[in-house]
Order: C-alpha cells, then structure tokens, then sequence
C-alpha cells in the first residue's frame, strides 16, 4: 500500500470546476407513500471532499444518499419534491437521463454486493454495459480500478476467481474498483464498513482519502468517530431534517445546534 | 401423567409411525418396478449383445427369426426431444424472465397459475389437438404427404415441458438476490442490461436443470407423441420425417405380444434404456439445481 495511487485512478474524468458545488440540494421533501422520510433538507457539496452524514438510525440518510443518483425511484410509491442538482443539472427534471446520471454518480452499499461473476468481469461490467473499453483497453482498465483499491496485487493471478470467494473487505474494495471503471465524479456510500472489522475499516478509510483527491465523495456513517477521522463537511440528520451542516471540526468541536450537541455528547459519554 | 396426555402420545406415536409407513412404502414400490424391470428386461441380452440391441436398426419383433434392434426408436425419441428442446427452450426461458423480471404482480400471478395449469391438460387432449390442428397445418404448411411428422411431435411435447422449465427457471431467476439489480442499476445498467449480464449468469445453473427437467419430463411422455409422429420404425433424416418413439413402441406393441416371450422381454429392455436414460437427465439436472443453490445463497 506504499505506492499512492493517485496516478492509478482511471484519467478522462474532466476535473469539477472548483467553483462549483458537485450536488446542490434545495428544499427537498421526500416522501414513501405517505411517510415522509425526508424535510426540507437543503445542503452544498463541495468538490473533492468527502462529506460526511451522520444521525440517529432512520434518520433518513440513506435516504437522503438514495436520491443523489435516483435509486429511490426502484421503490413503488415514493414521491420527490424540491431540486437536486448534480454537477449543474438537475436530475429530477423531466428530461433528466437516468444512465448519464448515474455514470457519475456511484454507489457504494451497506452491504458488499459483487456479482456472483468474477474478479475481472465484475470490474469490466460497467465498461461492457457503456461500451466504453474491450481487449487490451479492458484488460488495463480493470488493472486500473483494481489497483486504485490496492487489490491489484493481491488478485492478479486470480482474475478469473469467483467475486463471491473473497473476504467481505476485498468484496467492498471490489465494488468500489467496479465503480471506478464508470469514471464517475461523485461516490456514493452507504455505511460501506458496517460489515467490515476494525482493521478493514482502517483500510477503507485510508482508501477514502486516496479517493478524495480525485472523486467528491458522501459517506453516509452512523459511526461518529468514522464521520470525525475521515470528513471535511459533515451533516447531522435527526427525524427526516438536516439539523445542522458545517466543517467538520465545526460539528464535532463548536456544534451550533443543541440536538447536534447532545448527539455528539451522548456517544461520548 | 394424566389420562389426556397418555392419550396424546400414544396418538403422536401412531401417526408417525403411519408416515414412516407410507414413505418406505412409496421407495418399495419404485424398488419392486425396477427389479420387475429388470427382471423382466434383462433377458433380453441374453440372447442378444447390448451393442446390437441399441445399435441395431432393424426391429422385426415378430418376424422369424426376429430382430430386434431400436436404434431407430432411440432416433425417433431423440430427434423429437431435441426438436421440443429446441422450440421450448427458447420460448420456456423467455416467459420465465417476463415473469419473474418484467410483468406487474398482478399479471405474474396470473400467468403462473396459466402454465401451472398447462401441466393439468391430461396428454390425450394435447395429442388430440396435434391430430386436429398440429398435424394437419404441417402437412399444408411444409407440402408434406403427412403431417405425421417428428416436428409435430415436438411441437406438443415443448409445450408439454413448459410448465416445468417455465417454473423452475422463473423460480431461479426470481432467486437472484435483490442487491444485485440495485448494483447494475446503479452503475447505470439498464434493467435488460442487469437481466443478460448478471441475473441470468447467476441463474444460470437453475436455468440449466429447468431445461433438463423439461426434457426429463417429455422424454418419457408417450400418448402426445404416439398420436401424432406417424410411428414408422425408420432413421429419421429430418424432423418433417414420421418417427416412431421408444414409449410408443411400448405402447403399441404391450398389448399384442406373448407375455414372456423374446418380443415382450425386448418391451421391456426399452424400458431400461428408457429408465436409465431418464435417470441421467434427472440426476444431473439435481446436481445443477443443488449448484445454484450453492451460488445464490
Ligand atoms: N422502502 C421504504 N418504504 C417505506 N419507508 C421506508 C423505506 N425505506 C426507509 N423507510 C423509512 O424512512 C426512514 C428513513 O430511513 P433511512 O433513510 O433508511 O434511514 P437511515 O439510513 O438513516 O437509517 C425510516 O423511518 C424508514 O423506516
Ligand atoms: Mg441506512
């Protein structure tokens, strides 16, 4: 893990302009049925950073992270109202393309999901869906994604292994190289090591901030000290409402809000 | 212990014994056929080598002296099989997926209990249908001097298999779990694209022992066929040609041979053939549908 992998991380990605928000959420009201989930929440994220969500199990973060790149609309009777706006265009509109969308943005889950495919294909997946690589330049690419998540090493002489064989960290590492091969902006994860130990957790994390150089990334976490290692932005979420949203150290150190404040404290203890 | 409770064991004690009973009563009975089976089949070879039996093509049951080689009967069941595999496959897999991928609850339940039924039309009225329709249309169709052909057999006969193949194959693609759709779609797969690509390799050992199982099902079907396959012992060359299936030789012959006599062991030595190739389809169809278990836990 001593090589940085900066140079390894797929190149083509037109970096975010700086000055622009990557996501610019505006008074979203989210809706199952007739529970809402989500109120009113408004929030910027900023380019190559990682932000982090944190609150109270349903809460609504998933949530929340579901509706950055439209995996909510899977779910029969939910209803989205106010904008979001990834990268400058605005994915609820009518016209808005649900691939393009989600060539962007990524997503990485809860709870490690490769395809019962193998090591190489699962990388490959996306290229061969988006036509985007075959021969040689596949072969690279998926050597690209692998070694971004340092797996490279590991797994060259096992290509062709069953994605399913391999340990629950070497899975999430996989789903995040699958991810990469889209060459997205944005990542999306959902509690990506509440199935991982501590010291996989520790690597995934350090992954995350290699990531961070490159990728814009919104980690959902209900593990407060994960937020606090990791994040440079953080949002505290209690009931469907985005309590409060600032720096990091921000929230954790000088909390403006008493409910953050309790929230952070009685996790301490 | 009181009265009631006594009488409650002794109950549970007699009712478990009667299953016990029942279930070593259904192995007897599949153990008893096969030793009648082989009782009866195997003296065949006795005077007659298994090579000539299988390989022989001529099946002059009662001529003198008789000879009694079923290598066109075995033709005649595998071109109609293959046939039938060949028409329903395809078709068999395509429900499979609209059911279990594409068709709103409603119309999925509504669509499973249709092809449950299919397998409830008793066979005759399949064959009476192939008579009526089937036969007739290939003859106009092809310009054929029959319409008794191995095509027709296999047309009843995929139809046959469908409830089979279309239930087991549904049920193995409706068991690819729910997360993996959620990762196709979220590296911006579309839902065909998550169907081809993921949910069908995963399945696809499911898919496999579907087809067997179809086949396994059909290869053993007898009244359809006989109905409609024109029954000439001859090599088929095409499936527009009359065949003459092993189960309707069976069928056919049974009631006019001498019971004992060398004709009504050969009967029965297409039995075994019949038996033992069925045997196989099954247990390797098994070992496909214990591997996708395996694979989709
Ligand atoms: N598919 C769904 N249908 C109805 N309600 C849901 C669904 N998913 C989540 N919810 C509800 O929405 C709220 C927020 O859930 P979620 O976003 O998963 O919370 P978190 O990720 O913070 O634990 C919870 O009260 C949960 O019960
Ligand atoms: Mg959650």
């Amino acid at each position: 893990m001593s090589d940085p992998a900066v140079s390894t991380i797929p190149p083509g990605d037109l970096p975010i302009p700086s000055d622009q928000p990557a996501v610019e959420v505006d008074q979203l009201n989210f809706f199952y049925g007739d529970f809402q989930a989500l109120k009113d929440i408004s929030l910027s994220v900023e380019p190559r950073r990682i932000t982090a969500l944190i609150g109270p199990s349903g809460c609504g973060k998933s949530t929340l992270l579901r509706s950055l790149n439209r995996m909510n609309d899977l779910i029969p009777g939910v209803r989205v109202e106010g904008t979001v706006k990834v990268l400058g265009s605005d994915i609820y509109a009518p016209e808005a393309d649900l691939v393009a969308l989600r060539t962007k943005v990524g997503m990485v889950f809860q709870r490690p999901n490769p395809f019962p495919l193998s090591v190489y294909e699962n990388v490959a997946f996306a290229a061969r869906v988006h036509k985007t690589a075959r021969g040689a330049a596949m072969d690279e690419l998926v050597e690209r994604c692998l070694a971004s998540v340092f797996l490279w090493d590991d797994l060259k002489r096992n290509l062709r292994k069953s994605a399913l064989d391999l340990s629950l960290e070497q899975q999430q590492r996989l789903c995040i190289a699958r991810l990469l091969a889209v060459v997205p902006d944005l990542l999306l994860m959902d509690e990506p090591c509440s199935t991982l130990d501590p010291a996989a957790t520790q690597g995934l994390e350090d992954l995350m901030g290699e990531l961070a150089k490159q990728y814009t990334i919104v980690i959902v976490t209900h593990n407060m000290q994960q937020a606090a290692r990791v994040s440079q932005d953080c949002g505290f979420m209690l009931l469907g409402e985005l309590v409060e949203f600032d720096k990091t150290e921000n929230i954790f150190e000088n909390p403006q809000d008493p409910r953050t404040d309790d929230y952070i404290r009685g996790r301490y203890g | 212990m009181s009265l009631r409770t006594r009488l409650t064991r002794i109950w549970e004690f007699l009712i478990e014994k009667a299953i016990l009973l029942a279930g070593l009563a259904c192995v007897l009975f599949v153990v008893l056929i096969f030793v009648f089976l082989l009782r009866e089949g195997l003296r065949t070879f006795s005077h007659i080598s298994l090579g000539d039996f299988l390989l022989g093509r001529k099946w002059y049951p009662i001529s003198s002296p008789p000879r009694f080689g079923i290598l066109s009967m075995i033709c005649g069941s595998g071109m109609v099989t293959l046939g039938a595999a060949l028409l329903g496959v395809p078709l068999g897999l395509a429900s499979a997926i609209y059911i279990s991928e594409v068709a709103p609850p409603r119309l999925k339940e509504v669509l499973k209990t249709g092809i449950e039924l299919l397998a409830a039309i008793p066979s005759v009225v399949i064959g009476f249908v192939g008579i009526t329709v089937v036969v007739p249309f290939l003859r106009v169709a092809f310009d054929l001097p029959t319409g008794q052909t191995a095509l027709a057999g296999a047309i009843l006969l995929s139809l046959m298999a469908m409830p089979t193949t279309v239930s087991i194959a549904e049920d193995a693609i409706s068991s690819v779990p729910r997360r993996y759709r959620e990762a196709a779609l979220a590296l911006g797969a579309t839902h065909w694209e998550y169907i081809y690509r993921v949910a069908l390799k995963a399945a696809a050992p499911g898919i496999v022992a579907a087809v067997m199982l179809g086949i396994g099902r059909v290869i053993g079907e007898t009244m359809a066929v006989m109905m409609v396959t024109g029954n000439a012992a001859l090599i088929p060359h095409s499936l527009l040609q009359p065949v003459r299936t092993m189960t309707a030789t069976i069928a056919a012959e049974m009631g006019e041979t001498v019971k004992g006599s060398d004709h009504y062991a050969a009967l029965f030595a297409i039995g075994i053939v019949l038996f033992a190739i069925t045997f196989l389809i099954n247990f390797v169809a098994d070992s496909f549908l214990h591997r996708s278990r395996v694979t989709l836990r």
